[in-house]
């Protein structure tokens, strides 16, 4: 069921405002409405929105549109900062275009593309699909950065993100390639890992480069 | 016979061939460089120390061999200033032979470079090395099978234990240059490096296809170099490189790397096996402890106790100089000395400058021999243990978040920590920082709060009759350390540091290689500080025949006011310029003579460790960093000297300690 993108805008404030502010229900003002509004009408006529005093109240019917509304738009965040590297506001203006593009089995796809994420680039929970409820059910743990990692721990390489050259030379001269087996014996002070028979010890920064796939 | 003679003569000559060692860190070249030519070398465990090119020669079968140890280098393609020296050499001065020294434990890690060596076209010998290690993990070798498939003679060796070393000198005498190896890449990828080989007319010393794989890669040296050689042909290379370095813009490296890896399994199959017990890891657990910062901080303050305090502190600065200095020097060499000089010099300015107060023999030469070489030869010896075990690696990744926030990273260490033994020393080997900006930032602490082991010996000795004092004075270092590291990194432009370090198996220190580095860091302390001991006698008892020294002391006197210090105290820091140690010195004869209190004691011992590094070692810095950055220093520290000096007596005077 698609509703128009301004409907998606205000089931998305009206969810932040009700589920993770507590609040229990947003005001016209907040959602940047008036009386007559069209986008508001549709969602009345859905029967997903009850208004009351220019207070909008979203009704049990609603929830699951709502909570699907903030999921993609958060999706998006995330797609937008760390595979196509747009930040600040440009990447948040970018983001509010995409979500209404991720309809019909594609937030999913984009979903298990970034790993099952479970927040925002801005910190706030990202609310599960069934997807991310397969995964854990099945154990999948997918790809992480070292930094996920807990001493003890290995894996294999899959891959290494830095965009810095000089970066990425130095960790395949140390044999971090793809494929080999590593593990992760000490985060702190410093991340000591071991591959093969050598050890090496690496800060955090270049730690973040390096991508596992967990064995278990 | 003469005939003769003229003809061995130009045998010699011609027969003098280039060997080159060549691998990763921590591989045992510098081992085998002493172990083939037996000259004193610096030899180490910590990657990067090695920065400067050891040459020596050896004779096997009457052939003369020019032996030349690279620094240590992961891959032909350079990043750091090392790797790009060790390249360097490779290309400018065509080796007859190089051997490619790895460590058999990571012997899938460390053969690309073996490919990338032979791709190059030159001469190779495999020496697999660290043989035994990888035994007692329960590796098996067949060395045979891998020489068949890669072409190239290949020694097993263990070259610490002196195992091998005959079959490498065997190797290199019976080499034969006309017998090559090739192999290759995927069909792909061998498609574009021949098309850029084939774009290639100018002679490069190295075979084509290799230079086609570094430009491919987007070396910047080797595409100058290329440029400069190509002329007019070299807009048909760029073209050709443009066009591949676009096309596979996403995974060329990576896609290098995978190859090699590929090519490499296939190598070693049938080569390797895991059979047989490990033996149990003591040194792995050993190692656990010291890189767990609960344990790991206990244990360092264990080796500072006894490594710097006991050892340097009480052996060396005490029980040793007392020996030499009180024993030796002053009750027996000096006086018989200054008698003879007195009977036989018949010119007062020429008893001055040898026998008097500030005399070349009774100052300079009794300074360097009695004091400064007990003390600093036992920090040597004790430096040389703990790095010949691999502590440093282990010291740097437990220091490196704190390192950090001062704007350097955990590698600095080795320069910091050297400090304590010389600053000046530690000042050359900041050389291994790799950006101008933690070189920098290590110089200045460097000058500022390190106080070196002469020093160091003298003011623990002072302060340690003052109770608090020796709180007061380290707790005023360490802060000002911080303070002044964290500042500069927050003032300092430039890129931010990156940590990366092997941490290469805990080792008990061979004596072979502890004495051989102690040598010859005693030998360089020698040739480079030894003369500016003499020259600071001849300026001192210039000074005091002319009446400059008297002036300058003078000069300081207001500025001792203001410190509250007694007028006297000019005199040692004045001579603390000559050696830090003589300006320490200075304050010990006042402190005996009964002049000082304890506050005064205090903020005299602070300012004099951080005032004005040595002249050799303000000599030092203006040849590694410039007369700019030098100069800077200089100014900064003086300063900073004073006027830590001025704040910390109003301090101690208002808040009453140490009253």
């Amino acid at each position: 069921m698609n509703v128009s993108e301004k409907a998606e805008e205000i089931l998305e404030s009206l969810w932040i405002a009700t589920e993770e502010e507590g609040d229990n229900a947003a005001h016209f003002e907040r959602l940047g409405v008036q009386e007559g509004d069209e986008a508001l009408d549709e969602l009345k006529r859905l029967a997903w929105v009850e208004v009351k005093n220019e207070r909008v109240y979203l009704r049990p019917e609603g929830r699951d549109e709502a909570r699907m509304t903030v999921r993609r738009h958060r999706l998006a965040e995330r797609l937008m900062m760390d595979v196509l590297d747009l930040k600040g506001a440009d990447g948040d203006a970018r983001a509010c275009e995409f979500e209404h593009l991720l309809h019909r089995g594609v937030d999913t796809k984009l979903c298990t593309l970034l790993n099952h994420p479970t927040t925002c680039p801005h910190g706030k929970p990202i609310p599960p699909g069934t997807c991310c409820e397969q995964a854990r059910r099945e154990g999948a743990t997918g790809v992480v950065a070292l930094t996920e990692l807990k001493a003890g721990e290995q894996g294999e390489i899959a891959y290494l993100s830095t965009g810095n050259e000089k970066k990425m030379q130095k960790l395949m001269s140390m044999g971090v390639l793809p494929g080999n087996e590593i593990v992760l014996t000490r985060t702190f002070p410093s991340y000591v890992f071991k591959v093969g028979y050598s050890e090496f010890a690496v800060d955090v920064d270049l730690a973040k480069e390096i991508f596992i796939r967990r064995q278990n | 016979m003469k005939c003769c003679a003229a003809e061995k003569e130009l045998t010699t000559e011609q027969a003098q061939k280039r060997i080159y060692l060549v691998g990763n860190p921590n591989v045992g070249k510098s081992v085998l460089f002493n172990a083939l030519t037996g000259a004193y070398t610096t030899v180490s465990n910590y990657p990067g120390t090695s920065v400067e090119v050891f040459r020596g020669s050896c004779e096997i079968h009457g052939v003369r061999y020019e032996v030349l140890d690279t620094p240590g280098m992961y891959s032909l393609l350079p990043i750091t200033e090392e790797e790009r020296v060790a390249r360097d050499m490779l290309l400018s001065e065509p080796p007859d032979l190089v051997l490619h020294v790895i460590d058999a434990r990571n012997i899938e890690r460390m053969l690309p470079m073996t490919l990338q060596l032979i791709e190059a076209g030159l001469p190779v010998v495999l020496v697999v090395n660290i043989l035994d290690e990888a035994e007692r993990l329960g590796l098996r070798f067949d060395l045979h099978v891998l020489e068949e498939k890669l072409g190239i003679p290949v020694v097993g060796a263990a070259v610490r234990r002196r195992r091998g070393l005959k079959e490498i000198r065997a190797a290199i005498v019976g080499f034969d240059p006309d017998e090559r190896a090739v192999f290759s890449y995927a069909a792909d990828l061998e498609k574009d490096i021949s098309r850029i080989a084939s774009c290639l007319t100018a002679d490069y010393g190295i075979d084509a296809r290799a230079i086609a794989l570094l430009l491919m890669q987007r070396d910047e040296q080797l595409t100058d170099l290329v440029r400069g050689r190509e002329g007019d042909q070299f807009a048909a290379v760029e073209a050709a490189i443009n066009e591949i370095a676009f096309d596979r813009r996403v995974d060329l490296h990576l896609r290098i790397s995978l190859e090699r890896k590929r090519v490499c399994k296939g190598v070693l199959e049938g080569v390797i096996r895991q059979d047989g017990q490990k033996a149990f890891d003591w040194s792995g657990r050993l190692s656990d402890l010291t890189m767990n910062p609960w344990t790991g901080i206990p244990i360092l303050l264990l080796v500072l106790y006894f490594g710097l305090y006991h050892f340097v502190g009480n052996f060396g600065a005490g029980t040793v100089v007392d020996f030499l200095e009180a024993g030796l020097f002053e009750e027996y060499i000096n006086p018989w000395f200054i008698e003879m000089c007195r009977n036989w010099l018949p010119w007062n300015w020429l008893f001055e400058l040898l026998a008097g107060e500030y005399g070349i023999f009774t100052l300079g030469v009794r300074y360097a021999v009695a004091i400064v070489l007990p003390i600093v030869g036992t920090f040597f010896v004790a430096f040389s243990l703990i790095e010949d075990s691999g502590y440093f690696p282990r010291l740097a990744m437990l220091v490196d978040r704190v390192f950090k926030q001062i704007g350097l990273n955990g590698r600095a260490v080795i320069p910091i920590v050297l400090g304590f033994g010389c600053d000046t020393m530690a000042t050359i080997v900041t050389r291994t920082l790799e950006t101008r900006r933690e070189r920098f930032i290590a110089t200045l602490l460097l000058a500022l709060a390190i106080p070196c082991s002469a020093q160091l010996g003298v003011i623990l000795g002072l302060l340690s009759a003052v109770p608090g004092a020796l709180l007061v004075w380290g707790g005023t270092m360490v802060g000002l350390f911080l303070f002044i590291g964290f500042l500069s990194a927050r003032l300092m432009p430039g890129e931010k540091p990156m940590f990366y370090m092997e941490i290469p198996p805990l080792r008990l220190p061979q004596p072979r290689n502890v004495i051989v580095k102690t040598l010859t860091r005693m030998q360089w302390y020698f040739l480079e500080i030894f003369p500016l001991f003499i020259i600071a006698s001849v300026l001192l008892v210039i000074g005091k025949l002319t009446g400059a020294l008297d002036a300058l002391v003078r000069g300081l006197r207001p500025v001792m006011e203001l410190l509250g210090l007694p007028a006297e105290a000019a005199a040692a820091f004045i001579f603390g310029f000559f050696r830090r140690d003589f300006g320490a010195a200075g304050l010990y004869d006042l402190q005996t003579g009964g002049l000082l209190s304890p506050v005064q004691l205090t903020v005299a011992a602070v300012t004099l460790t951080l005032f004005v590094p040595c002249v050799a070692q303000f000599l030092i810095m203006k040849k590694e960093r410039g007369w700019k950055a030098s100069l800077g220093i200089f100014l900064v520290v003086t300063l900073l000297a004073f006027g830590v000096g001025f704040s910390l007596n109003r301090l101690l005077l208002a808040v009453g300690v140490l009253a």
